[in-house]
């Protein structure tokens, strides 16, 4: 089982246009980062009171519930958060260029190829 | 009681008293009448102020402002200002009225305490001595004592004036006695009281101080939220089930201890595993990022040209499904996983007979295109896969060298749950369709497997093991004679495909290699029910329809894809798709639409109750010299295909508003839901053709 996480995060930390990931155990210590040390830092700090804002206001409104994901979209990036044990499992992704066309020429981050003739095309994809 | 205006009340009237212990309802009188003298004036002072004349009376007394303005406060009392307060009672006992000291109506205005003493009195024998000393002196001073005298009783009209003379005259000839009589003893007053006071020694005044050390202390602070009140609630219970659970079990504390150490032991090495899932929702999310649009896509896009374009539609490539190592694979099976629409699973292995190798058994989530759920590598290649419908984690898979397994997506091994062997019956050849059936008797579950040996055989899950029970043997000849083993060798068929019927468990369908079709009943072992002569080559896929109970498809590597009814000999629509077809579907949302995939890379949708005689859409979904396609499956609820070819990849499509046309409602009716109207569809289709076949022949 750990093997599979660590391959996920691995796979994660490889995809194009993701610029970090990040690991904070429950004593708010980062145990595994991507970025550099005051990065690093910064996010953990600064999230982390973050999701203890936003875990209270969850849970004030209904005890019963508790914060299970956190997305902040900002101009360039999006930072995910995701908690799981009091443990938040952070990625910091790079938005896509907006699209002005409507066409998915720019190519999908994973470089699948799409047939040629859906390239050629508009968004109809015919 | 402000003492001014008690004097000039009292200089005024001559009714109000000062001192009146005890009376409380004659100082409310009093200062009611205050009051009401405060309130006049007032009241007096304002209409004076204002300009009018009024009567006020000369010796009127003039209070500031400040005064007027005094409150009195007023107190409510429970005495009753009515009744009497002067009662004279009679006293039986002593035969006489009892004396009232003090009468209400009384006003007191002189009291003198004076002392009389008796004349015959020792006292008043001495004091008469004095006296009589006493009156040389006074005679001296008899005009200056006159006339003190005189100023003294002028100012007090009293009744008893005469004691006031000789109090006066006492208090001098005491004086006079005891300057000119020391000897005489000293007349103590009657209670023989006399002063005495000593000083005693002060003791000096010391200051001790101690002081302590000042408690340890700590601030603390905290917020009182609704889930903090309600995480303190829960900890209180969760105390009280364990002091319970002590009370009750002493002996499963060694269990306690063992699993204890488990524990441990877990927590040290796999630290990882906390936040599995937290990164699988991560990457999930990441994807959903990435694939944005084609999120968007899948949910909302819905092609608007499809309006102009009459009868055609479109496919819109969505998603697509690679795994690296799968890549020499071809995608050999399809299935979507009932419960979870958006899971579905993959078979890998390859067709060709020379190239025989591993094969690959995956399961992808369409919220992560990007990499599979589940992978379970395979030491033959997968042929054929069914997902059972109620326990979804039970998946069947057909292999190349005839095995048949079970894997169960609950478990962790890539091992699969049961697998048949040499021993347990499995088939000879590779098995080429594997379906799912209802639980039997004894709640056990159990998969149907047809195989290129002619078997078309069930397998039963019991406890640990697959037993197999072999259902029909198919033939060449259509009869099969359950003779001894050596016989049967030339004369088998090779079942390729087959399908259970929807609504009537015991019928299925089996299409052959040698492109008949045959209907067969699971209790009927040696005979078929029909025959169709299908197809000129083997019977790729036959499928029944969901909807109508008497319609099934057809396809083959014949370029032919046929539509029967299985009480018709004659197949009821016949197409003609130009390539190999690798595989057809009907579609779970109408009786009339069905897809077909064929070898030149062609998705070919076909909706019969729209166009008879030619698809709705064709459409090249890959490159045409490169790959083949092989297999296609509707999601169950979502308006996507899953397309498998031959390079081990997976494209999904969203199917255009074209491609899923309900019945047009008439105005004025609702538009009418349910299975019955997509079989009434069906039916109406079936009979136009019928009709026509039974005025010909």
């Amino acid at each position: 089982m750990g093997e599979e996480v660590e391959a996920q995060m691995k796979r994660i930390e490889a995809t194009k246009g993701v610029i970090g990931t990040l690991v904070v155990d429950p004593d708010g210590v980062p145990i595994r980062s991507t970025l550099d040390q005051s990065m690093t830092l910064q996010y953990a700090g600064q999230l982390r009171q973050l999701v203890i804002l936003a875990r209270s206001a969850v849970r004030d409104i209904d005890p019963q519930n508790d914060l299970s994901a956190l997305r902040v979209r900002s101009k360039s990036n999006e930072i995910i958060v995701v908690t799981e044990n009091n443990y938040l499992v952070i990625g910091i992704q790079k938005l896509p260029e907006p699209d002005v066309s409507m066409s998915r020429e720019t190519g999908s981050p994973l470089g699948i190829e799409y047939p040629g003739w859906l390239q050629k095309e508009g968004s109809d994809g015919y | 009681m402000p003492v001014p205006n008690n004097n000039a009340a009292f200089a005024r009237k001559g009714s109000n008293v000062q001192k009146v212990p005890g009376a409380k309802s004659t100082k409310a009188a009093t200062k009611k009448k205050d009051e009401e003298e405060t309130v006049e004036t007032g009241t007096g002072w304002e209409e004076w102020s204002q300009g009018k004349a009024l009567v006020r009376p000369p010796d009127q007394m003039e209070l500031t402002e400040a005064e007027l303005k005094e409150e009195n406060t007023r107190i409510l009392t429970a005495n009753n200002p009515h009744a009497p307060q002067n009662i004279v009672r009679y006293s039986f006992k002593e035969r006489s009225y009892k004396p009232i000291n003090i009468v209400d109506q009384m006003a007191v205005h002189f009291v003198l305490e004076g002392s009389l003493v008796h004349q015959d009195s020792e006292e008043a024998r001495k004091l008469g001595v004095k006296e009589g000393l006493a009156q040389e002196i006074a005679t001296v001073d008899a005009t200056a004592e006159s006339e003190e005298e005189k100023a003294e009783t002028s100012v007090n009209p009293a009744v008893d004036g005469g004691d006031v003379e000789e109090a006066g005259d006492e208090d001098r000839p005491d004086s006079a006695a005891s300057r000119i009589n020391k000897k005489e003893p000293k007349v103590t007053n009657q209670f023989n009281f006399s002063d005495r006071a000593s000083q005693t020694l002060n003791n000096p005044m010391r200051d001790r101080i101690c002081q302590t050390e000042p408690p340890p202390r700590s601030s603390f602070s905290a917020t009182a939220n609704q889930w903090e009140i309600y995480d303190a609630y829960v900890q209180e219970l969760q105390k009280q089930e364990k002091n319970k659970e002590k009370q009750k079990g002493t002996h499963s504390h060694k269990d306690n201890g063992k699993s204890k150490k488990v524990m441990l032991m877990e927590t040290q090495s796999e630290d990882v595993t906390k936040w599995t899932m937290a990164s699988k929702i991560l990457e999930r999310t990441i994807s959903q990022n990435t694939f944005d649009d084609i999120a968007q896509d899948f949910k909302y896009f819905e092609d608007a040209s499809d309006e102009f374009r009459e009868q055609q539609g479109t496919l819109l490539p969505l998603w697509k499904f690679q795994y690296d190592k799968a890549k020499t694979l071809s995608v050999t099976a399809l299935c979507w996983n009932n419960k979870y629409q958006d899971l579905f699973a993959v078979g890998l292995g390859s067709y060709d007979f020379s190239r025989q190798g591993c094969g690959m058994l995956l399961f992808y989530s369409l919220k992560n295109p990007a990499f599979p759920e589940y992978i379970y590598p395979t030491s033959s290649g997968v042929m054929c896969l069914d997902i059972h419908v109620q326990y979804s984690h039970l998946v069947a898979v057909g292999f190349y060298n005839g095995c048949v397994a079970v894997y169960s997506l609950k478990e962790e091994g890539r091992e699969p749950v049961y697998k048949s062997t040499a021993k347990t019956g499995k088939h000879t050849d590779p098995v080429w369709q594997v379906h799912w059936q209802s639980d039997d008797m004894d709640s056990n579950h159990n998969f149907y497997s047809v195989s290129s040996d002619g078997r078309v055989v069930s397998w039963t899950l019991v406890k640990n093991e697959l037993i197999f029970t072999d259902i029909i043997r198919l033939t060449l000849t259509g009869a099969v004679s359950e003779g001894p083993k050596g016989a049967q060798a030339p004369s088998i068929a090779s079942g390729t495909s087959f399908d259970f019927h929807k609504q009537i468990d015991y019928m299925f369908l089996v299409g052959t290699e040698e492109g008949k079709i045959h209907k067969c009943s699971k209790t009927y072992s040696s005979q078929f029910l029909e025959t169709f002569d299908a197809h000129s080559m083997a019977v790729d896929t036959v499928k029944w329809n969901y909807f109508h109970p008497k319609v099934f498809v057809s396809c083959s590597s014949d370029w032919t894809v046929k539509i029967w009814d299985h009480t018709i000999n004659t197949p009821m629509f016949v197409f003609d798709l130009q390539a190999a077809v690798g595989d057809v579907a009907w579609a779970p949302y109408s009786s009339t639409v069905f897809a077909a995939v064929t070898t030149d890379g062609t998705v070919h949708v076909f909706d019969l109750n729209v166009n008879k005689y030619e698809a709705i859409c064709q459409q090249l979904v890959v490159d045409k010299k490169k790959t083949k396609l092989t297999h296609v499956e509707f999601n169950p609820i979502h308006p996507v295909i899953i397309v498998g070819d031959d390079r081990g990849y997976v494209t999904s499509f969203k199917l255009s508003p074209n491609l899923r046309k309900k019945p047009k409602a008439k105005k004025g009716h609702e538009l009418p839901k349910g299975p019955e109207v997509e079989v009434a569809k069906m039916e109406k289709l079936l009979s136009l053709l019928r009709e026509p076949d039974q005025n010909s022949g």
